[in-house]
């Protein structure tokens, strides 16, 4: 009984000291691993980050007006998020780190986040994950990822600058001749990452998870500094599903169509014609004593949402708009000289 | 990182481990402690990590203390400009930008980090680089930049930047910028001037006006580039974390050239190409003049190789090319139907001969000086009041004596006395080299031909020279019109290349006529030699030296610049009475021509004639 039990122990010991053993072994390896990725680290996750980000080149050239912006790789099936732009206007290509290119098809774009969705045909993207969850404070240290000044062409990959957050904040819309468009919450970088071209590339903490996307340039009215910050990954993420699910509903539409529903004659409303396709919605013209003016729509309104999805073309506003009941009210949130506007519309007086 | 891996270890922290029985356990121990121990680092990352950040602190500073004392600042003498540079010799030899350079003329003033501010004049300049070389005078023993390889450098690398911004170092102390290498292999095109940015290393260490220069340095400390140009654009001139320096690498295949006091070309191919629908680089338009065409290149072939370098964008061809001068020769593998060719191809001047002297005569490709300094789109301040020229000139002080007798103005060089420098200490190391003069003297040769029966009997003078290939004998009479003599057919004309190197070995580059040191360029073997041209009787003849032993490797007979010279190779070099003979000889012309002359027997005789 007793040799029996000092058997056992003696078994016990062995396999305890065989695990130890192991596990030891295991921690060397992971601390040798962990002090190699300090040393060396960055330069590698970086060369894994690039090919993650692309290129997009579109309509511009003009003067000041660059025909070149960047995005980021949100699946492996070749979905892009990117900033919203002209660029986007006509012609869209996206040309990955290694000189391939692709004509890209505009899925659709958030308007308050000023955000659009790329389809490129593709597998085995290497992307990021947008719900990566890292929280993001002050004094963490970035990478900012982006074709700034169009640097990059053909097979070179986008350019990398790193910094530390600033702040994370919430920009106020800002009023007046120059205001620009982003309003929202905001990482702001203490690195000069608004730049001609990075709007839609990657804010990364230094492992590679993506923090934010890079927002299109925005300048303060009133002491003409540059905001360098990027749109929240939280914010990228809801703003892509919103797109999506607004594609979802558009294919969707056919069957609860109402029988009345809400017209541009019926509100007193004209819109700005559809010269190029995709046209933003603007209104052109509000006719006196209308519904329309009653609710206080005036001419060279944008409207960005009809009850709260986002109308990104004067043609998805008309949808929408077929969708409601001439007898409800809804809500239409319109852009003016830079702010954000809920104004209720109801055809009843 | 700590913290995650942390995580990982502690749910599975087998409970067994704190059983006292097993702790009993002697043999265990020193596994358990060496677990514990592995624990206590890991579950306390801040304490680790402080003392990680302070260490590497503390390393990052004694690196950039190793790396100030050769960076310099440059004034223009009459206070109206400057920039940056580095000290990349121990007396005195530094890099800079042209754009630097260009407002102070051929004198400067130049500080160190030292508090001493040194007389420092201009030796070359590589304009479409935008490279100076200058010299600071007064020392042998100049803190000197150790050198890297920034082929070696990663996007992501840490870099610093060392330099002068808005010339602030009144104290003479540079600043110092760190960042992160954002881009390799940048090509910035020609801002509205000549000035391109080939296979350049892009920072986002801050580079502003007055960086201009200045060093680039690795994490290690060691110089990967010179600072010299930024995109700026609508936010005025500074900063925007995007700037750009000139590769270490590209700088070194110029450094001899500018060393000798030369404006240096820029090399082309002479051929343009653009990529095609399947992304191919292939010709579209190719110089019937250039090497590259004699070399079989023609218009639709793919260019895959440049200098073993891969060839997939215009860019990358641009950039494969724009870190050469003219003059050097690269391998270079194209494409035809399903063929692959591989050339060794010589790379002509951007500009023709005298064209680039005439365009910085002009100020055609004066950049903007260092305040205005201009990119691609930048808004350049056109409206400043212009006051008449001589009103703006602040006087300069008078260039002391011991930089004026540095300097020496001549067509074609930034600084001549350079040049002349390097042609004595070139023909010394020669002379001594080739032992007792054959001036006035006779060499015949009889050279076994590898490969063919008849042996070549070879017969050099100062006046009459002659070869005989059995019975067909060829002469070269310098007091006839010889030069268009080019025997024996097909060599590209051996016999007058052989007799002006009998001239060369005899009275050196001064029976040579217009001489010139070149630099140092790859020979037909792809060895680095350094060359000296001679432009003599409406021909040219450019001998290869060896780098150490200043002894003559080889030489290149050009009868015209639109045909393939004859080369020459000198090899297995035996003393004959007492001068230095080579005993073997390959001979090359184009891609058709090659022999190997093999000496059999070599006699020097007094008398000229036979």
């Amino acid at each position: 009984m007793i040799h029996g039990n000092s058997e056992r122990q003696r078994e016990k010991r062995y396999l305890v000291a065989k695990f130890l053993a192991a596990r030891l072994a295991v921690t060397c390896w992971l601390a040798s691993r962990f002090i190699i990725s300090v040393a060396n680290g960055q330069p590698t996750m970086i060369e894994e980050t690039l090919p993650k980000v692309a290129k997009v080149f579109g309509s511009g050239g003009l003067h000041r007006l660059e025909s070149w912006q960047t995005a980021v790789a949100t699946s492996g099936e070749g979905m892009f998020v990117t900033a919203w732009s002209y660029v986007l206007d006509a012609g869209v290509t996206v040309v990955l780190h290694d000189g391939r290119r692709f004509e890209a098809q505009v899925l659709g774009h958030h308007p308050r986040l000023e955000i659009a969705l790329l389809k490129i045909d593709i597998i085995g993207q290497p992307h990021f994950r947008l719900d990566s969850g890292t929280s993001v404070t002050p004094g963490l240290p970035v990478l900012a990822f982006s074709n700034l000044y169009g640097v990059a062409t053909g097979n070179e990959a986008v350019s990398v600058q790193h910094g530390i957050v600033s702040a994370t904040i919430d920009v106020a819309t800002q009023r007046g001749p120059r205001a620009s468009g982003y309003s929202g919450p905001a990482v702001i970088v203490d690195a000069i990452i608004s730049n001609p071209g990075a709007a839609g590339g990657a804010l990364t903490d230094r492992q590679g998870n993506f923090l934010g996307l890079i927002g299109r340039e925005s300048t303060s009215s009133r002491s003409g500094l540059w905001l360098n910050y990027a749109i929240p990954a939280a914010q990228v993420d809801q703003a892509v599903k919103e797109i999506l699910s607004g594609r979802a509903s558009e294919s969707l539409t056919g069957g609860a169509r109402p029988s009345e529903p809400v017209t541009l004659e019926l509100l007193g409303l004209l819109m700005v014609p559809a010269v190029a396709s995709p046209t933003p919605p603007w209104i052109e013209q509000v006719i006196a004593g209308s519904p329309a003016d009653r609710a206080g729509l005036r001419s060279d309104d944008l409207i960005l949402e009809v009850n709260g999805t986002p109308s990104a073309t004067r043609e998805r506003v008309l949808e929408q708009l077929a969708m409601i009941d001439r007898d409800r009210k809804f809500t239409l949130t319109i852009k003016r000289e830079g702010e954000f506007i809920p104004i209720e519309v109801s055809l009843n007086r | 990182m700590a913290n995650r891996y942390n995580s990982g270890m502690t749910p599975s922290r087998p409970s067994l481990c704190w059983n006292p029985a097993t702790c009993r356990v002697g043999p265990l121990c020193f596994p358990l402690i060496g677990l514990l121990a592995g624990m206590l680092v890991a579950q306390s990352p801040d304490l680790d990590d402080l003392e990680k950040a302070r260490l590497a602190e503390s390393r990052r500073i004694a690196m950039i203390d190793q790396a100030i004392p050769a960076t310099i600042s440059v004034f223009s003498t009459d206070g109206q400009g400057g920039g940056s540079g580095v000290v990349i010799s121990p007396d005195g030899f530094a890099l800079t930008n042209y754009h630097v350079v260009q407002p102070c003329g051929i004198h400067m003033h130049c500080s160190m980090p030292d508090g001493r501010i040194y007389d420092a004049v201009l030796v070359g300049l590589d304009p479409v680089g935008d490279v100076a070389m200058i010299k600071l005078l007064g020392r042998e023993d100049f803190p000197v930049a150790a050198e890297g390889d920034a082929e070696t450098l990663r996007v992501g690398d840490w870099c610093f930047a060392i330099g002068n911004p808005f010339l602030l170092a009144t104290n003479f102390q540079p600043s110092v910028s760190w960042g992160v290498v954002s881009g390799l292999h940048r090509y910035q095109y020609p801002s509205g001037t000549l000035l391109e940015y080939a296979d350049c290393i892009q920072t986002d260490a801050a580079i502003n006006p007055g960086n201009s220069g200045g060093a680039l340095f690795d994490s290690a400390g060691r110089l990967v580039g010179v600072n010299g140009r930024g995109s700026f654009e609508k936010r005025g001139r500074v900063n925007v974390g995007v700037g750009y320096a000139i590769s270490i690498n590209q700088i070194r295949l110029f450094r001899e050239h500018l060393a000798g006091g030369r404006i240096v070309d820029h090399a082309t191919l002479g051929a343009t190409v653009r990529s095609d629908h399947a992304g191919r680089v292939v010709v579209r338009n190719i110089l019937p003049e250039s090497d590259a065409w004699r070399r079989g290149i023609r218009y639709g072939d793919e260019i895959l190789k440049i200098a073993d370098r891969r060839i997939a964008s215009v860019n990358e061809f641009k950039n494969a090319l724009g870190i050469y001068p003219a003059g050097w020769r690269v391998p270079v593998e194209y494409r035809r139907e399903e063929s692959t060719q591989r050339s060794y191809v010589r790379l002509a001047g951007v500009h023709a001969p005298g064209e680039l002297e005439d365009l910085l005569r002009r100020g055609a490709i004066a950049p903007e000086p260092e305040e205005k300094e201009g990119k691609d789109g930048n808004e350049r301040n056109d409206n400043e009041d212009k006051l008449p020229e001589s009103a703006l000139l602040p006087t300069r002080p008078p260039i002391p004596d011991t930089v004026q007798q540095m300097i020496q103005e001549r067509a074609g060089y930034a600084n001549y006395w350079f040049n002349r420098q390097r042609q004595e200490t070139i023909w010394q190391g020669c002379r001594a080299a080739i032992g007792a003069s054959p001036a006035g003297k006779r060499l015949q040769l009889i050279c076994e031909v590898e490969g063919e029966n008849p042996e070549m009997q070879v017969s050099l003078s100062a006046g009459k020279s002659g070869i005989r290939i059995g019975e067909k004998a060829h002469v070269f009479d310098s007091a006839g019109d010889p030069w268009l003599q080019l025997e024996p057919a097909g060599s590209g004309g051996l016999l007058p290349a052989l007799h002006l190197w009998f001239r060369f070995l005899g009275k050196g580059p001064a029976s040579m006529g217009d001489v010139s040191y070149f630099g140092v360029i790859p020979d037909a073997e792809g060895e680095l030699r350094d060359v000296l041209v001679c432009n003599t009787e409406g021909v040219q003849v450019r001998f290869f030296l060896d780098r150490d032993a200043h002894c003559l490797t080889g030489l290149e007979f050009w009868s015209s610049p639109d045909k393939d010279p004859c080369e020459v190779l000198f090899d297995d070099h035996r003393m004959v009475d007492s001068t230095s003979m080579p005993h073997r000889l390959t001979v090359i012309c184009g891609d058709l021509y090659r022999e190997e002359l093999v000496v059999q027997s070599a006699e020097i005789l007094d008398s000229p004639d036979n």
